[in-house]
């Protein structure tokens, strides 16, 4: 007979490991019932896009929400990975694409690096603008130097043909496909790093970075590395977000709102979550299209685009406002608490 | 030699106006700790303000007052809606709020009264004058004698009024402060309303300089690489660092500007914070923080 242990009680290694049901059955819609029945609309507008945001959460996250170091230069780094990315495809296509988004997330590590270097000195605020000054200074240069966009004269940047293996993948199933494939991969990662020694080093600076040194973690390095491994998520997300959602991206993809919009998913899905970057991300994404369905559906089309757009503006910032005041951790929380009532549902305790 | 003299008082002369928007900072930062990112949006908002009143024929004078009044009313609604909840909060919470304000008061902006440049007339004619030998713009004289007055009746009312003592004793130490019975959220109160009148003149400044229109908010952006410079703490520090960010990015648009491209005026100034902060983390007239464990 064994002794049951309940969830709250158990050290950790004495849970018995089930079989995850319910993440299996998650997958199994995610990759076969979603592209079978899923249309292109759903793909291309809806899908894609809160995939790729995941990700970019995700990236912003592992740097603000496990680390503690606020970044708004999110989008600048996006912008790397997509035109580096863009560039081993066009200067070196024999790579293929794993490996391009590999060197375009990679490439992207490097400058957050060199981005986070002042991290060493300085935090808080100070460092906040020093994430700006990269912002600003990556949107620059990805207009003014032609050779990385090819020397178009719109300096935009066009999906090469997105091929893995000899399979076309320019369909929007095979675009929902990639994109899947790399964020599911990439937060497999995410999860193991942040229960590891790095994650939690990372967390110990977050909560506190000069008692996280008086007890020996290397608090620079731990610093740096996650400036590099957040703008390596960065850098993946901002291709996928180029070539697989817009298809032809420009420097101004990646401008200060991106920046801000992915912060806003942090804030609303939860700060130091992983799942919490899915749930912001659903979020903002599907919050537009609802405030616009809503409006045609009140106003029946009366309403012109600029008012939605400040009205839904303003519906954003005051719900920013209500979770930083009602619910800090975000919407994780709030779903998590549910759950939690809801096991114990009808009793109270 | 008279043209880099014309760039560098050029440029001084625009820093003063990026000045006039990191005093409003300063002065949230020093009494509550709050990095207020809607200085910009308060800015536009009170820009938008008066020139809607002025131009449904509300005289100058009324019209001036009316804003000042908006922007009280603002101050105390944002004070009772945001702050007060989020009071004891970490800083970045406190500054996220204000990201969120910004959004909303650039969306009410906007929707209440449109998203169109006006123009504003100031009435002083941006005709150059010649002083020495060198082309000086009249307009940004004016700006800088507006930010003279601004900083000379900031630096009384810190000084020498008993509001002015209770507000350094909350910069200074937020809980003493309480104890010995100043009213928190009365000072806070004051101190918003203040920063938007500071916002309201900045606004009209930029918005007859660049027209009114939602670019002004982005103003903000020019302002943070001053109060890095002139650190966070410090009505001084910010009219210093806006002087040499100023000068500085307009003689390295002309001179460093050519050789590799130019347009570099958006991110110079970040550049130029960054080899500051190296140097001195905590700005030039910033307090260092001590921490303990």
């Amino acid at each position: 007979m064994s002794i049951s242990l309940t969830r709250e009680t158990a050290p950790s290694v004495l849970i018995q490991r089930r079989v995850p049901f319910g993440l299996l059955g998650l997958l199994l819609i995610a990759f076969v019932i979603v592209p079978l029945t899923g249309n292109d609309y759903w793909l291309n507008a809806i899908l894609i896009p809160f995939l790729v945001l995941s990700l970019a959460g995700l990236g912003l996250n592992l740097l603000t929400g496990y680390t503690g170091q606020t970044s708004v230069g999110a989008a600048g780094f996006m912008a790397v990975g997509a035109f580096a990315t863009y560039g081993f495809l066009l200067r070196l296509p024999e790579l293929g694409l794993p490996v391009a988004l590999l060197g375009g997330g990679l490439i992207s590590a490097v400058v957050g690096f060199v981005f986070g270097l002042p991290s060493s000195r300085i935090k808080g605020f100070y460092l906040m603008v020093t994430t700006l000054a990269a912002q600003f200074f990556l949107e620059w240069l990805f207009v003014k130097f032609p050779w990385f966009y090819n020397y178009g004269s719109s300096g935009t940047i066009s999906a090469p043909k997105l091929a893995l293996f000899g399979h076309d993948l320019n369909t929007p199933v095979g675009r929902y496909l990639l994109t899947l494939t790399t964020v599911l991969l990439l937060t497999w990662v995410a999860i193991n790093l942040v229960k590891s020694q790095i994650g939690r080093n990372w967390m110990a600076i977050r909560d506190m970075d000069t008692a996280a040194a008086v007890i020996g973690i290397p608090v620079v390095r731990y610093k740096h590395l996650a400036f590099a491994v957040s703008s390596f998520y960065l850098g993946i997300a901002g291709a996928l977000w180029a070539f697989a959602y817009l298809g032809t991206a420009s420097a101004s993809s990646f401008d200060i709102n991106r920046s801000f919009q992915i912060l806003f998913i942090i804030i609303i899905g939860g700060m130091g979550s992983i799942a919490g970057n899915f749930v912001g991300a659903a979020f903002i994404s599907l919050l537009p299209i609802l405030l616009s369905h809503a409006g045609q559906a009140l106003f029946g089309g009366s309403v012109d685009a600029g008012q939605l757009q400040n009205l839904q503006k303003i519906i954003f910032g005051v719900l920013i406002i209500l979770f930083l005041i009602k619910e800090p951790e975000g919407l994780i929380r709030l779903l998590s608490n549910l759950r939690e009532r809801l096991s114990h549902w009808p009793l109270r305790f | 030699m008279t043209f880099f003299f014309e760039t560098l008082l050029g440029g001084l002369l625009a820093g003063t106006m990026y000045s006039l928007v990191a005093i409003g900072f300063v002065l949230i930062y020093k009494a509550s700790g709050v990095f207020n990112f809607a200085q910009g949006s308060m800015l536009l908002f009170a820009a938008l303000t008066f020139v809607s009143l002025h131009d449904q024929g509300v005289p100058f004078a009324l019209a001036l007052l009316l804003t000042v009044l908006v922007m009280i009313i603002g101050a105390l609604l944002i004070e009772r809606l945001v702050l007060r909840p989020l009071v004891n909060r970490s800083q970045i919470t406190l500054f996220m709020a204000t990201l969120g304000l910004s959004f909303i008061i650039e969306g009410l902006a906007q929707g209440l009264m449109g998203s169109q440049v006006r123009a504003l007339d100031l009435g002083i004619d941006d005709v150059p004058i010649f002083i020495g030998g060198m082309m000086v713009s009249q307009f940004d004289l004016i700006a800088a004698a507006a930010a003279i007055v601004l900083v000379t009746v900031l630096a009384l009312l810190f000084n020498k009024t008993r509001i002015g003592v209770s507000l350094r004793a909350v910069a200074d130490d937020t809980t003493a402060a309480l104890s010995i019975g100043i009213n928190l959220n009365r000072i806070w109160q004051i101190v918003w309303a203040v920063a938007g009148v500071v916002g309201l003149v900045a606004g009209l400044l930029w918005g007859a300089r660049q027209g009114v229109q939602f670019s002004l908010s982005l103003v903000v952006l020019k302002a943070l690489p001053v109060l890095i410079i002139g650190g966070f703490t410090s009505i001084g520090g910010a009219i210093v660092g806006g002087l040499i960010v100023g000068a500085s990015e307009n003689l390295a648009e002309v001179y460093i500007g050519p050789l590799i491209g130019g347009g570099i005026t958006p991110w110079f100034a970040y550049v130029l914070a960054l080899a500051f902060l190296y140097i001195r983390p905590a700005g030039l007239f910033g307090e260092r923080a001590i921490e303990r464990v």
